[in-house]
């Protein structure tokens, strides 16, 4: 067979497409090497079906070709790791046991910072609530002895009591005077009294009635009695009825009739 | 570059040796493997297999055994082959038999396949049904003489110089 023939009947073809057996494809190998004809035909014929197949073929993504690339070109670590192996090994158990010293060394100082800081933290709400709770106790026992002071004044059986009711102005008003017959001092509970307004204060006044003549006896000063509410005013000797008007600051030379909050007779 | 060039560099398999590799070859495999998966990502899979596949073997691959080509072109077959195996493509098997390469170029879902397409569309629809056939059997599917006879019902006899022909006419297209 010559040449010719042998590439007219297909034989390269199927060389190229990979379907030969082994013998045939010795054969076409053989001839190959003593023939450069069959060489450019192989080659030909491997051009056209590889141009073929490329024109056909879909897109390939970048993914692919990314993952091939890395999966390809990452060398094999069990080849690298032969020569070196237990010394790799041992200088990694070292590495490691370092970085688990070093993260130890590190958690130990973190927790150590953080619990120190906690306990800090704590402490100082500790002495912030020991601190609020002594002024409680402060402010409680202040309390307590004005209560205390203000029960004595209530309890005094020389006292006497004299209600003072509401008036047009405030009918709901009410306000008390202890008059102690002993030593005629004068206590003032303003307990039912509505708050002053701003620039405004209370002014009691002692009454005769027969004329009529109102003496002041105090101003209910917002700051003096501020918790009990208890007031103690000038002494008196003589007074028929009690009342109470709203003035301004400072109070007045004579009641101002129209805020006249609360009277009571004796 | 010729197969003589391209080895030598190859067998390096450094950086340089797969680019080369895969600029001359992924594409055409690529080609083959989709015409017998017709999934894309599935057949991403194989190409990858496929050059793992290469890419270990290169040592043992030597110019006795055929072209290069040739060589990885059955290993891009086989790995193919084997997934659809593996994988039970039961429901595809009906449109293996029925689907050709020249479908590909059809498909109207491979839109980003027609960039690469333009002009090569007009020339392998210009082939004859038969040797669309034929050479879809024989070189995409890797059928044996006996098994392309059968399927096409064609004389074995006969199967050999009518592929001949046929690849004749592509080349006469290609004007390789």
């Amino acid at each position: 067979m010559n040449s010719r023939e042998y590439i007219e009947s297909g034989i390269l073809e199927l060389y190229v497409f990979g379907k030969l057996s082994e013998s045939e494809m010795e054969e076409v190998q053989q001839m190959a090497a003593d023939n450069p004809a069959i060489r450019t035909e192989i080659a030909a014929i491997e051009k056209a079906v590889v141009n073929l197949s490329y024109s056909v073929s879909p897109t390939i993504s970048s993914e692919t070709y990314d993952k091939i690339r890395a999966e390809l070109l990452t060398e094999d670590p069990k080849v690298i790791a032969m020569k070196s192996k237990t010394n790799w090994a041992q200088y990694l158990g070292w590495a490691a046991s370092f970085v688990i010293l070093l993260g130890a060394a590190f958690m130990y100082l973190h927790m150590n910072d953080t619990m120190n800081e906690k306990i800090n933290l704590e402490l100082d709400k500790s002495k912030s609530e020991y601190d609020k709770m002594q002024k409680t106790i402060v402010t409680l026992e202040d309390k307590n002895k004005a209560s205390e002071k203000v029960l004595n004044i209530i309890r005094d059986k020389n006292n006497m009591v004299v209600t003072l009711a509401g008036q047009a102005v405030a009918p709901s008003a009410v306000a008390k005077v202890y008059w102690n017959k002993a030593n005629n001092a004068v206590y003032i509970d303003a307990e039912g009294l509505p708050e002053a307004p701003e620039g405004m204060v209370y002014q009691v006044w002692a009454l005769k009635l027969d004329p009529l003549t109102p003496i002041s006896i105090g101003l209910l000063d917002k700051a003096s009695a501020a918790t009990t509410k208890m007031y103690k005013v000038d002494n008196t000797a003589e007074a028929e009825a009690f009342g109470i008007t709203l003035e301004p600051e400072g109070g007045s030379a004579t009641p101002t009739m129209e805020q006249l909050y609360t009277l009571g007779k004796v | 570059m010729t197969q003589e060039e391209l080895l030598p560099q190859i067998y390096k398999k450094d950086d340089k040796a797969f680019t080369l590799l895969y600029d001359m070859y992924a594409k055409s495999l690529f080609g083959v493997i989709f015409n017998l998966i017709r999934d894309k990502e599935e057949a991403e899979d194989v190409l990858q297999d496929t050059f793992v596949k290469i890419w270990k073997n290169i040592d043992s691959y030597n110019e006795s055994k055929g072209r290069f080509f040739t060589w990885i072109l059955n290993i891009a077959r086989n790995t193919a082959i084997d997934k659809l195996r593996s994988k039970n493509f039961n429901n595809n098997q009906k449109n293996l038999s029925a689907d050709n390469f020249v479908h590909i170029l059809d498909d109207p879902s491979k839109i980003n396949n027609k960039i690469d397409t333009i002009g090569i569309e007009e020339f392998v629809k210009k082939l004859k049904p038969k040797c669309i056939q034929l050479i879809d059997l024989l070189f995409f599917k890797g059928y044996t003489q006996q098994e392309a006879s059968d399927a096409l019902e064609i004389p074995l006899g006969t199967v050999k110089t009518q592929n001949r022909n046929c690849i004749n006419e592509l080349r006469n297209l290609l004007r390789v």
